[in-house]
C-alpha cells in the first residue's frame, strides 16, 4: 500500500488547508502519480481537485510538487519520487490556491506577458516564410520545447518573493527564444525592458529551474545569455 | 510596492557587474592579507606593510569594494524579504528603517578604515 499525503483546500467549506492521507493499493505498479491520483479521484474521494489534459508530459497542466520536488504528475514514475512508501503531494508552491491541488497562474502569465512572447518583425511578410539558416534555427532548440508548465518559475525563491516584478526561469527562457530568433527584428526594445533590478538580474543562478524541469531545458543558461547580450548592449 | 530607487545603480546591469568587480577587488585583497599571515608576521612587519602607500590605497579600494558588494547583495535580501507581501502594511517602513541601518553601518566601517589607515 502507498501512503498518499494530499493537500486539501476548498475555500468555501475549509478554514484553512489540510492534508489529507489515503492508503492507495498500486498493486505493487509502478504507476504515474497522476494515475495514483486517479486512483484516489476514482475509488477514494470524488471531490479531489487537479489538473490535467494530456497525461504524457506535453500540456504542462498537471504541474504538481512531489515529495518536495515539483515535476509533472503525469511523467513522473512513483519509483522516482516515493521513498519509503510516503508520497506527499502538494501544489505547485508560491501560487494562491483556488482548490486542492489547482493554483491561480495568473501571476506567472502575467510575467510571460511581459516578455512578448511572439515574433515581431516589421516587415512585409514574404509569400511563403521567413527563412533560417540550419545554424540560426538550432539556436531555438532548448528554448522552444517549453510547455509552460511553471514547475521552474514555482520552484525560484525569486519568484516566490517577488513574482509581480521577476520575470521568472519560464518567462526568460521565452526571452532569449525571441532573443536568439535571426527573425525577430525588436532586440534593441526587449533588452530595454529587462535591464532593471528585477526582471532578469533578481536570478541569483541557483539553478532550482534546471533541477526541476520535465522538458530537461536550462532556464539558467538562457538568463546567463540574456546578461551578457544586456552587457554587449551597454559597452 | 518595491521599488528600484535604492538600488546601489538603478539598473540591474551596473549592480550586477559592479557586485563581480568588486569581488574580485575583494578576492585580490584577501589572498595579498593571506599571503602575510601564512609568512611570520609580527608587529613591525605588519605595520611596515601597512605603511606602504600601496597598501593604504589598496585597503581604501577593498573598504569600497566591501561597502557597494554589501549594499548590492543586502538590498537584494531587503527587497525579498522585508516587503509588504512578506510582513504586511509596516513591511515598506521596515525595509527602509533596516536600509538606513545598513548604510550608516557601512559608512561607519568606510570613516573606520580610514582613521586607522590614513591617521
Amino acid at each position: 500500500m502507498l501512503e498518499v499525503s494530499l493537500y486539501r483546500y476548498n475555500p468555501e467549506t475549509d478554514e484553512a488547508p489540510y492534508m489529507q492521507d489515503f492508503s492507495v493499493d498500486t498493486s505493487g505498479r509502478d504507476l504515474m502519480v497522476l494515475d495514483v491520483l486517479e486512483l484516489i479521484k476514482a475509488d477514494y474521494d470524488g471531490s479531489v481537485t487537479y489538473r490535467r489534459s494530456c497525461r504524457e508530459g506535453v500540456c504542462g497542466s498537471d504541474g504538481l510538487n512531489m515529495n518536495g520536488k515539483n515535476g509533472l504528475a503525469c511523467v513522473t514514475p512513483l519509483s522516482e519520487t516515493v521513498k519509503g512508501e510516503k508520497l506527499v503531494i502538494r501544489p505547485l508552491p508560491g501560487l494562491p490556491v483556488i482548490r486542492d491541488l489547482v493554483v491561480d497562474m495568473s501571476l506567472f502569465y502575467a510575467q510571460y506577458e511581459k516578455v512578448q512572447p511572439y515574433l515581431q518583425n516589421p516587415s512585409p511578410a514574404p509569400a511563403i516564410e521567413r527563412l533560417q539558416s540550419p545554424e540560426e534555427r538550432a539556436q531555438l532548440d532548448g528554448l522552444y520545447e517549453c510547455i509552460l508548465c511553471a514547475c521552474c518559475s514555482t520552484s525560484c525563491p525569486s519568484f516566490w518573493w517577488n513574482p509581480d516584478r521577476f520575470i521568472g526561469p519560464a518567462g526568460l527562457l521565452q526571452a532569449y527564444r525571441f532573443l536568439a530568433d535571426s527573425r525577430d527584428t525588436a532586440t534593441e526594445e526587449r533588452l530595454g525592458k529587462l535591464d532593471d533590478p528585477f526582471s532578469v538580474f533578481r536570478c541569483h543562478g541557483i539553478q532550482n529551474c534546471v533541477n526541476v524541469c520535465p522538458k530537461g531545458l536550462n532556464p539558467t543558461k538562457a538568463i546567463g545569455h540574456i546578461r551578457t547580450m544586456l552587457l554587449n548592449r551597454a559597452t | 510596492m518595491v521599488t528600484s530607487v535604492t538600488s546601489f545603480s538603478r539598473t540591474g546591469l551596473s549592480d550586477w557587474l559592479i557586485q563581480r568587480v568588486t569581488s574580485l577587488v575583494l578576492l585580490a585583497y584577501f589572498i595579498v592579507i593571506a599571503y602575510q599571515l601564512v609568512g611570520s608576521v609580527d608587529y613591525t612587519s605588519w605595520r611596515l606593510l601597512f605603511d606602504q602607500t600601496w597598501m593604504k590605497v589598496f585597503t581604501l579600494m577593498a573598504a569600497l569594494s566591501l561597502v557597494a558588494h554589501s549594499w548590492i547583495g543586502l538590498w537584494s535580501v531587503f527587497t525579498d524579504y522585508l516587503t509588504e507581501r512578506m510582513l504586511g502594511p509596516k513591511g515598506n517602513i521596515i525595509r527602509l528603517l533596516s536600509q538606513l541601518g545598513a548604510s550608516l553601518a557601512l559608512f561607519g566601517y568606510v570613516i573606520w578604515v580610514v582613521v586607522i589607515i590614513w591617521s
